[in-house]
């Protein structure tokens, strides 16, 4: 009896760790954020588009980052969309259970697997120049780029959970709509998409919670022009990408502003994933 | 025939199987699109990067920039290869995993033993948050914690605590996974015999789960070993091998950075690419197979 | 006039040859061949895994929904080879309800009742709608139970309410034939009970062919009956004849419970 309340006592105390990973990360955030709101103010560092590190002229704001952030990130969903729904379509749908279902699985899988980086370079040395070479943009940097490769990089988890949900629409509704005549097509849209709706956008909402912390990719394509981007091919920054590029060599104000941009990011991603979470929970 | 029939016969027939023909080859279509970058990237690494590999690439660490200018000058191969990198992430991969493997089993069986109670679900939503958080953010913390607040400086252990972080949810989710697919019949028998709790666990639970575990494990471990961002706030880097956790320390994805920003190393860059999408691609395979055995 | 010299010519489905099989050796309907009678119930039984249920779906090709099938043989409706008509007009032509009711839970009950309308994406007036959906769920008796709720979901009726608008749904478009695979299986036996009796009204305007696993049902209602075993067609007769005097042994041992 004793050794199982020892056991039990254990068990807690390892699940405490995760209250006090949470409590140390805000702890950790807010103190290094701290000096930066103070010197800004919260909606004044939040909205403000400057980004000056000249000494004595110090000053910083959320806003390009936000912007870029945003933007990318809605983009690459946008992309990600038809891509992500029609490969769940084909694995879930069309080729159910078959083997070359399960092949496509299998490299959506592995396209899942790539790190952010090597994604960076296939897109620095591959999309890039594609891009350049439409004439969009001088050299291929910018929104549009960073958006591709991230639309690229989160169609893994949109596709995986896609899957699931369209797998789950039962199949005598599939069946009663095809004994009315309905062609495949139809059975998509007036029964498999409006049976699953709640949780496809759950899953997107998820991949957008994925490719608004994306990195070295973005890092690499975006241009990290600290401006609000103008158009869709215009160069910009984001918030990932600032931290990754200023955090290594700065100190003081700089430092504590890019710990803030990591705090709102933490809050956004927070935010957007809890919101899938609980329309997917409630869906299944 | 009847005039509903008629009605619903209409004249649109055809053009309802045309329409659903189009679509299904735009679906077909796409999809093969949504594939095609794995064969782009696969292709372009394995052209750009085979060359590089070789022995020195294993066991040499990175050259300098005057030795690989001198090389691109005379068109030879780049002297050297990734040793330093190689060392390092293995460090601070097998760090990591020491600290999160034991943690993260033992929480998942918590929240496994404690199913529908409500700390218990508090603990499972901070845990799907956590597998939410940026790669980047968890570095900034790892920087605040470690860096600024233990080591004093860059170091190893930051960087393994940052993998170690995400590779916790990761771990803990699949733990809770696995045991729940057990029959419960298992522990059961053994309760009935009267081993005590925490021989249930170890001897009876574990080892009935232990390839859903392992394929939990491998790809938590598969997530992390190509992460960059964490590592650029909290390693740094290291131009030698370095074995001190305390200190510096480069690794794989860091050096891919470094050369990809570094005009003359360029051809490092496929190859070291090259390499490591091949052991986490392997990693995701043998993970996949051990699941499969499972299931 | 016509059409009356058309049905004695034909029967309303005319089963010839019909081998159905699953990827290469597995064979679940073997080499039945059967006419069926115009306004009548047609029952098909047999132990489970004995093929019926496959038959069922041949007749509107639902089982090529499924990889690996072969099929080979032929069926007519009212002469006509349903393999060279397309299969959104055979299954207008033939309606279908199932095991478990299964109305579209995010459609309305008024919905759901002229979702072969819709999902054929036929242009009808809001008039022409209307008389449908009534006289639908007239004639499986549901009409005075839902009148008020015609625009909610249906996930507040029961199980035999659910079922009999599942059977509404497919009498909108006024088929020709009615498959039905085990439609009481999933009910309780009062609802189970007004099923029946809908369908021994319904087979005045229909011609229904119901497979069931319940053969005091078979015996109930039907008046012809198919017994299957091992994908062959071992009987098909009047019921009456072969509940009282079955020709073959097997048909027998199944009916006096020594398999099934």
């Amino acid at each position: 009896m004793k050794s199982e309340k020892i056991t039990k006592l254990i068990l807690i105390i390892a699940s405490l760790v995760i209250l006090l990973i949470f409590a140390g990360m805000a702890w950790a955030m807010i103190k290094g954020a701290y000096p930066a709101f103070q010197k800004f103010g919260f909606f004044g560092f939040l909205f403000s588009t400057e980004w000056n590190p000249t000494e004595g002229k110090e000053a910083y704001g959320a806003m390009p980052f936000i912007a870029g952030t945003v933007i990318t990130s809605v983009l690459a969903l946008i992309i990600c969309f038809p891509l992500a729904f029609s490969t769940s379509l084909f694995i879930a749908e069309y080729f159910r259970k078959r083997r070359i279902a399960i092949i496509l699985g299998t490299l959506v899988d592995l396209l899942a697997g790539v790190p952010s980086i090597v994604y960076g370079l296939w897109g620095f040395y591959t999309l890039r120049p594609l891009i350049a070479s439409l004439g969009f943009q001088g050299q291929g940097y910018g929104i549009f780029t960073s958006g591709l490769i991230l639309a690229i990089m989160i169609i893994p988890y949109a596709t995986s959970i896609s899957n699931e949900i369209i797998t789950m629409v039962p199949n005598e509704l599939k069946e009663a709509a095809y004994s009315l005549g309905a062609t495949r097509l139809e059975v998509i849209s007036s029964v498999i998409i409006p049976n699953s709706r709640s949780g496809l956008v759950a899953g997107y909402i998820l991949a957008l919670g994925r490719a608004l912390g994306e990195t070295m990719a973005v890092t690499m394509l975006i241009g990290n022009a600290n401006i609000i981007p103008n158009g869709l091919f215009s160069p910009g920054n984001s918030m990932a990408s600032v931290i990754a590029n200023q955090f290594g060599e700065a100190d003081g104000l700089k430092l504590s502003s890019l710990i803030a941009i990591g705090l709102l990011l933490f809050g956004v991603t927070a935010i957007v994933n809890a919101i899938g979470k609980i329309i997917i929970r409630k869906f299944a | 025939m009847d005039s509903k029939e008629r009605i619903a016969e209409g004249e649109n027939s055809n053009w309802r199987e045309r329409k659903d023909k189009l679509f299904f080859g735009i679906v077909v279509i796409l999809s093969f699109i949504t594939i095609s970058p794995i064969a782009l990237i696969l292709y372009k690494l394995i052209v750009k990067g085979y060359k590089q590999i070789n022995l020195d690439f294993f066991f040499k660490v990175a050259p300098d920039t005057l030795q690989a200018m001198t090389a691109v000058r005379n068109g030879e191969l780049l002297p050297g290869g990734i040793a330093n990198g190689i060392t390092g992430t293995l460090l601070m991969v097998a760090v990591a995993s020491v600290i999160a493997i034991p943690l993260s089993i033992l929480i998942g069986i918590f929240l496994y033993e404690n199913q529908g109670k409500q700390y218990a679900n508090l603990i499972r939503s901070l845990t799907d948050i956590l597998q939410g958080v940026p790669s980047v953010v968890l570095g900034i913390i790892a920087y605040i914690w470690i860096v600024q607040g233990i080591t004093k400086g860059f170091s190893a252990l930051a960087g393994s605590v940052a993998l170690a972080i995400m590779m916790l949810p990761l771990i803990i989710r699949s733990t809770e996974e696995t045991l729940k697919m057990l029959p419960i019949s298992i522990k059961e028998a053994g309760a009935a015999l009267g081993v005590p709790y925490h021989k249930i666990i170890l001897k009876v639970m574990i080892p009935s789960g232990f390839s859903g575990l392992m394929t939990g494990i491998l790809l938590s471990i598969s997530r992390v070993i190509g992460e960059t961002a964490p590592l650029m706030l909290t390693t740094l880097g290291s131009t030698a091998i370095n074995l001190n956790i305390t200190k510096p320390t480069s690794a794989v994805p860091l050096q891919i950075w470094e050369f990809y920003n570094n005009p003359n190393m360029i051809d490092l860059v496929w190859s070291s690419s090259l390499f490591l999408l091949g052991f986490v691609l392997t990693l995701n395979i043998i993970a996949k197979r051990i699941s499969n055995q499972f299931n | 006039m016509n059409e009356n010299i058309l049905q004695i010519q034909h029967p309303v489905l005319s089963i010839s040859n019909l081998m159905i099989a699953y990827g290469k050796d597995k064979s679940a309907v073997r080499d039945v061949t059967a006419d069926v009678k115009r306004n009548a119930i047609t029952a098909i039984m047999g132990p489970s895994g004995c093929g019926k249920s496959t038959l069922l779906r041949a007749i509107n090709r639902m089982h090529e929904l499924y990889p690996n099938i072969q099929t080979t043989g032929d069926i007519l409706l009212n002469g006509e080879s349903i393999y060279k008509m397309s299969t959104t007009r055979l299954r207008r032509k033939i309606g279908m309800v199932f095991q478990r009711p299964n109305p579209f839970p995010t459609m309305s009950i008024y919905e759901n009742v002229i979702a072969g309308y819709d999902l054929n994406g036929s242009k009808l007036k809001k008039g022409e709608k209307d008389a449908i959906v009534e006289s639908s769920l007239h004639d499986v008796g549901l009409f005075e139970e839902v009148k008020d709720s015609l625009n909610k979901k249906g996930n507040f009726l029961s199980g035999g309410q659910q079922q009999r608008l599942c059977i509404a749904r497919a009498l909108a478009f006024k088929p020709e034939v009615i498959l039905m695979d085990e439609p009481t299986s999933a009910l309780d036996p009062l609802s189970t009970a007004k099923i029946e009796d809908l369908l021994v009204e319904l087979k005045k305007q229909y011609t229904i062919v119901l497979v069931t696993h319940n053969m005091s049902q078979a015996a109930r209602i039907s008046d012809n009956a198919m017994f299957m075993y091992l994908g062959e067609l071992v009987e098909y007769d009047k019921t009456k004849k072969m509940f009282t005097n079955p020709a073959d042994s097997r048909t027998e041992g199944y009916l006096t419970g020594k398999f099934g």
